[in-house]
C-alpha cells in the first residue's frame, strides 16, 4: 500500500444556476493575457449540448484518454510512445482554434470617436488571431441555456450514444449545468502522453501541472486529454492547464471557482487512496465497474493502519487530520451521492458531480404531483428513462442503477427534511428506503443545504517547513523584471526567465490599467479590465476638463 | 591562400561554432520559457498535415546523408566496399529523393506561413532571418547537387570540402581545400555556416528537444513540490530560511 493525497472536487450540480461567474472569475485570474483569450480552465455548459470545445466527449474521433487492450493492459487511445514520437511533426488528433472558437474583441473605438451622424455606429467584432473583421458564429458557451440546440444537440455524443427518438424530444425533458475544470486525474492520460516529461502530478496533492520551463509545445497532452483540459497558448507555444488554483490551496484558501461560486456549490478536500491499485482499477474489463474500482482505490482515513501507512509515507498530521474531516470522503464514500465524470475514459478523474435531482423534480411538479413526496420522486427516478439515460451517460459509463441511487438519496433527502420541517416528525422509514439513517440525513443535509464555508472547503496548508519552497512566497520578491514584461521579446512573446504567475497577472494587470494605449490598438477589450483601478484608456471619453 | 580564403573557411566557422556552443547554453539557461517548437498546428492543420512531416523527414535524411558524405572519410567506406561509383550513384539518387521532399515540404509550409492570417501574424523577425538562411542553404545544396552531380559530371567534395570539415574539427584547418571549390558549394557551406551562428536565436532550438527519454521514463511522471527550487537563482538576501528538519536531512546527506 502506497498511501497518496489528492486534492479533490466535488460540485453539487443541483445548486448550478449557470452564471458562469467561476468561468469569468477564472478567467481575470488565470487566462486574461494573449495567447489563451480562447481558455476556459473553468467552463460551464449547458446539457445536453455539445460542449467546448465542441463534442469533445466524442471519443471515437478524438480518441483521448486510456483504453484496455485485450491482453487486459492499459494503452493511450491515440497510441503509445512510438506512435507518439512517429507523429511528432503533426499531431492528427489536435483540436484546431475553430473547434474551440475564434477569439475576438470589437472596435469599440468606432463608439467612442465616432462623429455625430444620422446612423447609431456600431462596433464590430474583430479577430484576435488576424484583427480582421470576423462573423461570430461560434464560442465557449454558445448553446447556453439550450440556445439554438435545436441545430446543434442532436450532436451532443452523449445523446448520439443514447437511442434515436431521444434526440428529438429531449429539449421539453430537462436541462442542467455542467461547470467542468481539469479532473486532476489519478492516472493522466495527459501526462502520459508528454514526451518531453513536463507535465507532473504533484507528490504532495496530486495537482496536475505543466513545467513551463520543460514543455516544448508538442501538443500531445492537449489530445491526450479526454476532457481536453490541456489547452495550447498560442503565444507562448506552451501547453496551460487548470492549476487547481495551487499557489491559494498552498495557503489554505479555496480554488478562484470554488470562491467566487454563485451557488456555494464546490466542495474542496482531501482523499487519501492506494497508488499501487491505481493501474489494475483503471483496467478492470467492464466499463460499468469503473466506478466501484475506484472507491475501492480510495482509503479511509479514520483506518488505523491507513493511518500508519499515510504517516509512513512522510504525510504529516494536519494532512491526515484534513482528510479524515474531507467533505469529499464524505461525499464520495460515506453518502455515496457524487460520481465521477466519464469514468469510461480510465483516467480516474478526481472532481466528481453530485448529479442533478431538479430534471426529476420538474417533471413531478409539472405532473401537479407533489414534488416533495418520496414516493412520487422515487417512482419518476425509476420512469424517467430519458434523464436518468442520460446523466448515466455522463457519469457511470452507462450504467443507470448508481445514478438512480444517488439521486434516491438525494430526494429523501428533500422529502425528509421537508417533513422534519412542516411538522417536527423524523420519518426513519424515508431514511431506511435509502440505506441511511435519520441522522446521516441531516448530516448531509448540513453539508449539501447549509454548506457552511467552513465544511465545503477543507484545506490543509502546504508546510511551514517546506513553504520557503513554494513558488510564490521565494519569488514575488526576488523576482526583478525580466524580458516577460515588456511585450514581444526577441523569440517570441514571453520568451525570457519564467515570470511567477502572480508577477506576471501583477503586470499584465498594472501595464493594461496604465497604458497610454488600449491593448489592441484602436480597440479596448473588455475583459482586460477587472473593474480596479483606472479603466483602461479610451473606454471612457475624456472629462470635459481635460 | 589569401586573407580572405582564412577569413571565410577558418575564422567565420570557428566564430560560428563558438556562437553555436555559447549561444545554446546561453539560451538554455536564461530562456528556457522561450525553448518551444512554436507550433502553429491549432491556427491551421490541413496543410501543416503534409508540409510539417515532409519537410522533417525529409531534412532528416538530408542529414543522415550529410553524415556519411562529410565525416566518413572516402577510403573507409572504400574498405567496406563502397567504392567512387556506387557513393556517388546513391548519394545522388537519395540525396535527390530527400531534397524533393524537404523542398516540396518547405514550399507548402512558407505558403501557409505568408498565406494564412494568424500564422503569418504569429511570425516574429528572427523566424524571418531564419526562412532566408535555411532557405539559401537548401537552395545552394540543391543548385550544387543538380549542377555536378545530376547533369554534370559529378563533383568529387569527398575530396575537398570533407576533408576541410574534418581539417577544422581536428583543429588543424586547410582553408586550401575549400579555394578551388565550385561557387555553388561554397555558397551553400557558407548559408549554413551562418544558419548554425543563427541556430541558438531561433526556433531552431528545438532540435535539441528531441525527446529520447520519452522512450525511458514510466507514462505517469511524479514530482515533488521540492523538484522545482532549483530552476530559479536565489537572490542575495534572500537565502532560504533552514528549518530544524532541513539541518538534520543535511546532516544525514552529509553522512
Ligand atoms: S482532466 Fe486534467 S489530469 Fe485528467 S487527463 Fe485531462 S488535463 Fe490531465
Ligand atoms: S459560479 Fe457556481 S452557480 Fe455559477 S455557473 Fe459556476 S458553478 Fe454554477
Amino acid at each position: 500500500m502506497k498511501v497518496m493525497a489528492q486534492m479533490s472536487m466535488v460540485m453539487n450540480l443541483d445548486k448550478c444556476i449557470g452564471c458562469h461567474t467561476c468561468s469569468v472569475t477564472c478567467k481575470q485570474a488565470w487566462t486574461n493575457r494573449t495567447g489563451v483569450e480562447y481558455v476556459w480552465f473553468n467552463n460551464v455548459e449547458t446539457r445536453p449540448g455539445i460542449g467546448y470545445p465542441r463534442g469533445y466527449e466524442d471519443q471515437e474521433k478524438w480518441k483521448g484518454g486510456w483504453e484496455r487492450t485485450k491482453r487486459g493492459r492499459l494503452k493511450l487511445k491515440a497510441g503509445g510512445r512510438f506512435s507518439k514520437i512517429a507523429h511528432i511533426f503533426s499531431n492528427p488528433k489536435l483540436p484546431e482554434i475553430q473547434d474551440y472558437y475564434e477569439p475576438w474583441t470589437y472596435e469599440y473605438d468606432m463608439l467612442l470617436n465616432s462623429p455625430a451622424s444620422a446612423n447609431i455606429p456600431v462596433a464590430k467584432p474583430k479577430s484576435l488571431l488576424t484583427g480582421d473583421d470576423m462573423a461570430i458564429k461560434w464560442s465557449a458557451n454558445w448553446d447556453d441555456n439550450l440556445g439554438g440546440s435545436q441545430e446543434t444537440a442532436s450532436a451532443d455524443p452523449i445523446l448520439q450514444h443514447m437511442s434515436e427518438h431521444v434526440a428529438m424530444e429531449f429539449e421539453q425533458t430537462f436541462m442542467f449545468y455542467l461547470p467542468r475544470i481539469c479532473e486532476h486525474c489519478l492516472n493522466p492520460s495527459c501526462v502520459a502522453s508528454c514526451p518531453s516529461g513536463a507535465m507532473y502530478k504533484r507528490v504532495e496533492d496530486g495537482i496536475v501541472l505543466v513545467d513551463q520551463d520543460a514543455c516544448r509545445g508538442w501538443r500531445m497532452c492537449v489530445s491526450g486529454c479526454p476532457y481536453k483540459k490541456v489547452y495550447f497558448n498560442h503565444k507562448t507555444g506552451k501547453a496551460e492547464k487548470c492549476t487547481l488554483c495551487y499557489p491559494r490551496l498552498e495557503v489554505g484558501l479555496p480554488t478562484v471557482c470554488s470562491e467566487t461560486c454563485v451557488g456555494r456549490l464546490r466542495y474542496l478536500g482531501l482523499v487519501l487512496y492506494d497508488a499501487d491499485r491505481v493501474a489494475a482499477a483503471a483496467s478492470v474489463e467492464n466499463e460499468h465497474d469503473l466506478l466501484e474500482a475506484q472507491r475501492d482505490v480510495f482509503l479511509d482515513p479514520h483506518d488505523p493502519a491507513v493511518i500508519a501507512a499515510a504517516r509512513a509515507e512522510g504525510i504529516p498530521e494536519d494532512w491526515i487530520d484534513a482528510a479524515q474531516r474531507s467533505p469529499i470522503h464524505k461525499l464520495i464514500q460515506e453518502y455515496r451521492v457524487a460520481l465521477p465524470l466519464h469514468p469510461e475514459y480510465r483516467t480516474m478523474p478526481m472532481v466528481w458531480y453530485i448529479p442533478p435531482l431538479s430534471p426529476v423534480v420538474d417533471v413531478v411538479a409539472d405532473s401537479g404531483a407533489d414534488g416533495e413526496d418520496v414516493r412520487n420522486l422515487f417512482a419518476a427516478i425509476d420512469k424517467l428513462r430519458i434523464p436518468m439515460e442520460y446523466l448515466a451517460g455522463l457519469f457511470t459509463a452507462g450504467d443507470v442503477d448508481p445514478v438512480a441511487r444517488s439521486l434516491k438519496r438525494l430526494a429523501a433527502m428533500r422529502s425528509y427534511m421537508r417533513d422534519v420541517n412542516l411538522s417536527e416528525t423524523r420519518n426513519e422509514h424515508i431514511a431506511e428506503a435509502v440505506d441511511m439513517t435519520g441522522a446521516k440525513i441531516e448530516e448531509m443535509y448540513r453539508l449539501l443545504a447549509i454548506a457552511k464555508y467552513d465544511d465545503r472547503y477543507v484545506i490543509p496548508t502546504a508546510h511551514v517547513e517546506q513553504a520557503r519552497e513554494l513558488e510564490e512566497i521565494a519569488c514575488s520578491l526576488d523576482y526583478e523584471g525580466g524580458p516577460g514584461m515588456g511585450g514581444a521579446g526577441p523569440f517570441g512573446s514571453s520568451s525570457g526567465q519564467p515570470v511567477p504567475v502572480a508577477v506576471e497577472n501583477f503586470h499584465v494587470l498594472k501595464n493594461r490599467q496604465t497604458a497610454d494605449r488600449p491593448s489592441t490598438p484602436g480597440r479596448v477589450n473588455l475583459l482586460n479590465w477587472d473593474g480596479n483601478g483606472t479603466p483602461p484608456t479610451g473606454m471612457f471619453p475624456p472629462k470635459s476638463s481635460e | 591562400m589569401s586573407p580572405l580564403d582564412v577569413l571565410l573557411w577558418v575564422a567565420f566557422p570557428y566564430a560560428a561554432f563558438a556562437v553555436f556552443v555559447l549561444g545554446h547554453i546561453w539560451r538554455y539557461r536564461y530562456d528556457k520559457f522561450g525553448w518551444t517548437t512554436r507550433s502553429s498546428q491549432t491556427y491551421e492543420n490541413r496543410l501543416l498535415r503534409w508540409g510539417s512531416p515532409m519537410f522533417h523527414l525529409g531534412i532528416l535524411f538530408v542529414l543522415a546523408g550529410h553524415v556519411v558524405g562529410l565525416l566518413i572519410p572516402a577510403e573507409w567506406l572504400e574498405a567496406i566496399g563502397v567504392d567512387e561509383h556506387i557513393y556517388h550513384i546513391g548519394a545522388t539518387v537519395l540525396g535527390s529523393a530527400a531534397a524533393l521532399l524537404t523542398i516540396a515540404g518547405l514550399i507548402i509550409l512558407i505558403y501557409r506561413r505568408r498565406s494564412i492570417g494568424p500564422v503569418f501574424l504569429a511570425t516574429t523577425r528572427m523566424d524571418k532571418t531564419m526562412y532566408v538562411f535555411l532557405g539559401a542553404t537548401i537552395l545552394f545544396g540543391t543548385v550544387a547537387t543538380v549542377m555536378y552531380q545530376v547533369l554534370g559530371p559529378g563533383y568529387e567534395y569527398r575530396g575537398t570540402v570533407s576533408p576541410w570539415l574534418r581539417s577544422l574539427i581536428f583543429l588543424q584547418p586547410e582553408p586550401e581545400l575549400m579555394a578551388g571549390v565550385p561557387l555553388a558549394f561554397q555558397l551553400h557551406v557558407l548559408c549554413a555556416t551562418a544558419l548554425f551562428a543563427l541556430w541558438p536565436f531561433t526556433r531552431l532550438v528545438h532540435v535539441f528537444s528531441a525527446p529520447v527519454g520519452y522512450f525511458f521514463r514510466p507514462y505517469i511522471v511524479y514530482r515533488s513540490r521540492d523538484a522545482g527550487r532549483s530552476n530559479r537563482p536565489t537572490r542575495r538576501g534572500w537565502e532560504p530560511v533552514a528549518t530544524p528538519q532541513d539541518a538534520k536531512k543535511a546532516a544525514k546527506a552529509r553522512r
